[in-house]
């Protein structure tokens, strides 16, 4: 360590160098305003010229203490709140918490809501991957993909201001079913939905897929092999673009996920390109589990088992995680047979896959790593909790 | 660290100019079919439009008490809302009446600490409550966020 860096105070996160580039290397603040960081994320970055040699995510700018709130509320009470932790799938958070309560209490649910909340999730799926798509293309330069993302992802929000009363906090599912049989027309507008996301999803290819600049911007950017995806507990699309065959879905199945004939794409080298592909394949196979879906819907019947006037987990620790747009959300519930839990534990897809960032950041370009950033496809509220 | 993973082909010049020029091409038109069809842009001009806004039935706007054909509000002041809700929007101040019966005399509703999530409708045994369709809720004076609920009808 040079005498230089031993005597400057390094900003929090960062060990003494010892890459012998303590002469050349600065610190450069990034955000919490920064466009490219999506939400209130300060990033502090290590440079030498345009090249990083490290980073450190300082999250917590949108801590709300969801966790601690949960403590002090019902379970039900607590069930809306999670629609401000990942807002952008917000029903995989409540499904979560829906089908611990089921399991603790025993509670069924009607086949029919089961249909609707599968049909509700892949919708959101679509949404939320729409959006990035747009966000992506918007963070390597492409301001227009971001008013296409929009244009679709507005659709499938329309259906859900429908369906459940709300275009963002929807808190729409409940222990047991879900709070309101769907509208006459819901089905009707499903089908639009699909048809119009098939026409997008191919539109989206020409624009932006098979686009030489995204091509290569994406390219061999921000490698991130098998085994530091697993050991960081990364999940959804980061884990599966690296190779690894994981889908709650499909692997820890849930609610009827084991009805539908699905694929789990996967990626080869684990690069950016590689997690927008498989995002865009995601989409296609979430259209596909909704064609099945919109088949085979019990044409009628209840959407909400008996309601209780209260939802009391019984002492015990619960755990039940799901697949999220962005990977494997769960929730851990400690009770004591009280109304109140003791304890609400979320786990964010968001954090581990941001944890990454520094691994394969490091040795990339500046403009890059916002690439990185944009391709690990973060919420912040999600990680701040 | 980053770099270019072998399972990539690097491309020629000349390839490079192919290949860009082709998706310059169809970026351009792609945008250019949709400058062709107007019939397709899908941007809505709020707030211009403010007039023909249309929300669903079911949306979640401020809660609020209607009427019954009586013209008197179904609330018997049982204060299953002020539980339900999960940020203690809701205060009910009960009072007696003249046949010293429990009965409600103001329903506080804080809106600035609603979270619009319609738990007090669903907890409401007589149906008292209800979701308005009201937006665009900003406001700078701090009493437009205490709403009594409860009012004379037609006022
Ligand atoms: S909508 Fe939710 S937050 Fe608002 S008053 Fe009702 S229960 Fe409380
Ligand atoms: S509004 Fe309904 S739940 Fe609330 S106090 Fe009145 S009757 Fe009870």
């Amino acid at each position: 360590m040079s005498a230089l860096e031993s005597s400057i105070v390094l900003p929090p996160g960062f060990e003494p160098a010892t890459d012998g580039r303590e002469g050349e290397a600065y610190y450069l603040n990034m955000g919490p305003q920064h466009p490219s960081t999506h939400g209130v994320l300060r990033l502090v970055v290590r440079l030498d010229g345009e090249t990083v040699l490290g980073v450190v995510p300082h999250p917590g700018y949108v801590h709300r203490g969801i966790e601690k709130m949960g403590e002090n509320m019902s379970v039900l009470q607590y069930l809306h709140h999670t629609d401000r932790l990942d807002y952008l799938s917000s029903l995989g958070n409540s499904l979560s918490i829906c089908l611990i309560v089921e399991r603790a209490l025993g509670l069924g649910v009607p086949e029919r809501a089961d249909y609707i909340r599968v049909i509700l999730c892949e919708l959101q799926r679509i949404a939320s991957h729409m959006l990035w798509w747009g966000v992506f293309g918007m963070d390597l330069g492409a301001i227009t993909t971001f008013f296409y993302g929009f244009r679709d992802h507005e659709l499938i929000t329309q259906l859900f201001e429908e369906v459940c009363g709300a275009r963002l906090t929807l808190n729409y599912f409940r222990p047991g079913g879900v709070a309101q049989d769907v509208p006459a027309d819901f089905l009707a507008k499903v089908q639009v939905i699909l048809e119009q996301t098939r026409r997008s999803l191919d539109e989206y290819d020409r624009l932006l897929t098979k686009n030489v600049i995204i091509q290569e911007r994406t390219h061999g950017i921000g490698v991130l092999p098998a085994a530091t995806a697993r050991s960081y507990g990364c999940s959804g699309a980061v884990l599966r673009a690296s190779g690894v065959d994981y889908d709650v879905r499909k692997h820890d199945s849930y609610s009827i996920y084991d009805r539908f004939a699905f694929d789990v794409p996967l990626g080869r080298n684990g690069d950016c390109f590689d997690r927008y592909e498989v995002r865009m394949r995601e989409m296609a196979q979430s259209v596909r589990i909704l064609e099945q879906a919109v088949a085979q819907f019990p044409a009628a019947g209840p959407w909400r088992s008996k309601e209780l006037p209260q939802y009391k987990l019984p002492a015990g620790s619960w755990f039940r995680w799901v697949e999220a747009a962005r990977g494997a959300f769960g929730t851990f519930i400690v009770s004591d047979g009280s109304l109140k839990p003791v304890r609400i534990k979320n786990r964010s897809p968001g954090f581990s896959n941001l944890s990454v960032l520094d691994e394969i950041a490091r040795g990339a370009k500046l403009a890059d790593l916002v690439t990185i950033l944009s391709s690990l496809d973060i919420v912040v509220p999600d990680i701040d909790r | 660290m980053s770099q270019h993973a072998p399972a990539y082909p690097r491309r020629s010049l000349a390839r490079y100019l192919i290949d860009a020029t082709k998706s310059l091409v169809t970026g351009l038109g792609i945008t250019g079919r949709y400058l062709a069809h107007p019939k397709e842009v899908v941007t809505r001009e709020y707030p211009d439009n403010r007039t023909q806004l249309r929300f669903a039935e079911r949306f979640r706007g401020p809660v609020t008490m209607p009427h019954d054909e009586a013209g008197e509000h179904r609330c018997t002041a049982c204060g299953l809302c002020e539980k339900a809700c999960p940020n203690g929007t809701i205060s009910i101040l009960a009072t007696r009446n003249l046949a010293d019966k429990r009965v409600l005399g103001q329903l506080v509703y804080h809106l600035g600490q609603c979270s619009f999530c319609g738990l007090c409708v669903e907890a409401c045994p007589f149906d008292a409550l209800r979701m308005s369709h009201e937006f665009e809720l900003a406001s700078d004076q701090k009493a437009d966020f205490e709403r009594v609920l409860n009012h004379k009808e037609g006022r």
